[in-house]
């Protein structure tokens, strides 16, 4: 995989598709120092990621990753606060700053019922957003995602890009997140990055269209796009 | 709103529990001596000079061992628990137990067959301490050259599993060897003993317990992010590697040290972190190490009680209160719950 390049600015969402196994994953966590990057530039603000330590990056990027947390026995309210940890003393304690850091995101994500409640107790739904939620508290400019939509039902999903979207443009964050859900992300990105191991093409999503980049994502003897609906069609 | 509790009230019911085994555990012996005299030796106003010694000599040393022990072996299981996210991790796992079992056998049955290599053919308890310390600290660096090149945690656990099999192998080919009389000494010593330590010996447990907790209180950052898994620790800005090697360092002194004196000791360090996440609802390290110390201690000094037997002068093997007393008491906290979620 090489040619790949684009660039997001403060306040955009931005859903990175592709067929599976190509890369959309490693894409992602290269993007948030999970592994190192083969060859190419990745840069915050101007600066290679790699001279970032790992504690600036932690104020820089949040993830929300495809992999189940190791200890579900955690409660709503100390997995939200872990969320603090780039901030907080040698000893994790939370300041008043922190504390309404911690309130605000409850808030926006309407999670006051949960928080209390165990994580094994929460629905697949319900434990998304607590996790967006810790990685909006980590108060960064960026947030990446990895499939945040996966075992969710179409309402659910909905409803979690359109808060992606809404926190977006609201608190002003880059949100990059890799989806299958490519109907629901045309209509909800304000930029897309298609991979499929030729073009790369990044585009707004109705650019995209007018382009036809959507028409090589899959083999087109099975499906086909329909630039008119927006969505892809079964070749019977 | 701070939903953050310090569970004082916990803390200090506990303090005062420790506190009762203790003055119950040195006043219940094979000797019987009243209540107001082991008090009264206690603070250096015996009437008896025999009293003094029993108390002094004998009684307040494995006190302190058990609360040593106990304390020390829970801590180092609430550590391998976080750090290899599963319940059934518990102190040993790192080989420690195994490598101390390597290092006593070797010198209680191996000396007998390189009697021509090794010329030294006794052993005391001081020898035995050396040799189950060399033991486990062999075993637990080569854990830890190997944790340098692996990357995954689980690979580490499953390393450690490893090491404990071929050690326990050397350990059956050498008891296969043996002598009948030697073979029964490596028992006695795989039995656990809380008593055989002298204040000199104490002092060091003391010293590795204090350096272990120590090391695990500036971890409890580290530990705290583990329970989200690696890879959202090293999100949070959490140094893995350097973590992995305070917490190993910490649980090798921890279990080494606790092990080279007073014999593996088995259940304490699996069990314990289990019975105190039921008296505290909370995952936060902050509340979980000093509630696992507390909680160490006591067990270790109620199993200390009935292990003596009060009134006989038969002692009965630690290792086997501490499994018989302790066990059900982990089932039935279990079977309550129906649900044992990490």
């Amino acid at each position: 995989m090489s040619n790949i390049s684009f660039e997001l600015n403060k306040g955009e969402l931005a859903a990175i598709v592709g067929i599976n196994g190509i890369g959309k994953s490693t894409l992602l966590r290269t993007l948030g120092n999970f592994q190192p990057k083969i060859s190419g530039a990745i840069t915050i603000e101007g600066k290679e990621l790699s001279t970032y330590s790992e504690l600036q990056i932690a104020s820089k990027i949040s993830v929300v990753l495809t992999e189940p947390i190791a200890s579900k026995n955690l409660s709503v309210y100390e997995l939200l606060a872990l969320g603090r940890q780039p901030y907080t003393n040698w000893l994790g304690k939370l300041a008043d700053k922190d504390i309404s850091i911690i309130n605000n995101s409850i808030d926006i994500l309407e999670l006051k019922p949960f928080l209390d409640k165990k994580c094994f107790q929460l629905s697949d739904g319900q434990l998304q957003r607590v996790l967006i939620a810790r990685a909006l508290i980590q108060d960064t400019d960026i947030i990446l995602l990895d499939e945040p939509t996966t075992h969710l039902d179409l309402y659910h999903k909905v409803q979690i890009l359109k808060l992606l979207k809404s926190i977006a443009h609201k608190t002003n964050k880059v949100i990059l997140f890799t989806s299958h859900e490519i109907e629901l992300a045309i209509q909800l990105c304000d930029k897309m990055l298609i991979l499929d191991g030729k073009e790369n093409a990044f585009n707004e999503p109705c650019k995209l269209i007018e382009n036809n980049n959507f028409n090589t994502l899959f083999p087109t003897d099975t499906i086909s796009f329909d630039a008119n609906t927006g969505s892809f069609r079964i070749n019977k | 709103m701070s939903k953050q509790p310090t569970y004082s009230f916990h803390f200090i019911a506990l303090l005062v529990i420790l506190l009762l085994c203790f003055i119950i555990n040195i006043c219940l012996g094979s000797v019987s001596i009243s209540v107001l005299e082991t008090l009264k030796a206690l603070f250096g106003t015996a009437t008896e000079n025999s009293t003094y010694y029993i108390v002094w000599e004998y009684r307040l040393p494995k006190a302190i061992t058990a609360i040593l022990v106990g304390g020390g072996l829970s801590l180092s299981g609430l550590l391998m628990q976080t750090l290899f996210r599963n319940p059934l991790a518990g102190p040993y796992v790192l080989g420690i137990s195994s490598g101390a079992s390597l290092g006593a056998a070797l010198l209680i049955m191996g000396t007998s067959l390189f009697s021509g290599v090794f010329t030294f053919s006794t052993f005391n308890d001081i020898t035995l301490a050396i040799a189950s310390s060399l033991g486990s600290f062999l075993v637990l660096s080569l854990v830890l050259v190997v944790a340098a090149r692996v990357k995954d945690t689980m690979a580490l656990l499953i390393i450690g599993l490893m090491f404990g099999s071929i050690t326990a192998a050397i350990v059956s080919v050498l008891s296969y060897f043996s002598k009948a009389e030697k073979l029964q000494q490596y028992i006695f010593w795989s039995f656990g003993s809380l008593g055989n330590l002298s204040w000199m010996q104490l002092l060091i447990v003391a010293l590795c317990t204090i350096i272990g907790i120590f090391l695990s209180i500036i971890s409890i950052k580290p530990l705290n992010a583990f329970l989200l898994g690696e890879n959202y620790a090293k999100s949070l800005g959490i140094g893995l590697q350097k973590s992995r090697y305070f917490i190993i360092v910490a649980t090798g002194l921890l279990a080494g040290s606790i092990t080279a004196f007073a014999g593996p000791i088995a259940f304490v360090g699996l069990a314990v972190p289990h019975i105190t996440k039921q008296l505290f609802h909370t995952t936060d390290h902050k509340i979980q190490i000093p509630a696992v110390l507390c909680c160490g201690a006591i067990l270790m000094l109620l199993c200390d009680t009935i292990a003596q037997l009060p009134g006989s002068v038969s002692v009965l093997p630690i290792n086997a209160i501490t499994s018989i007393f302790g066990a059900p008491v982990v089932i039935w906290l279990l079977v309550r719950k129906r649900k044992m979620i990490f």
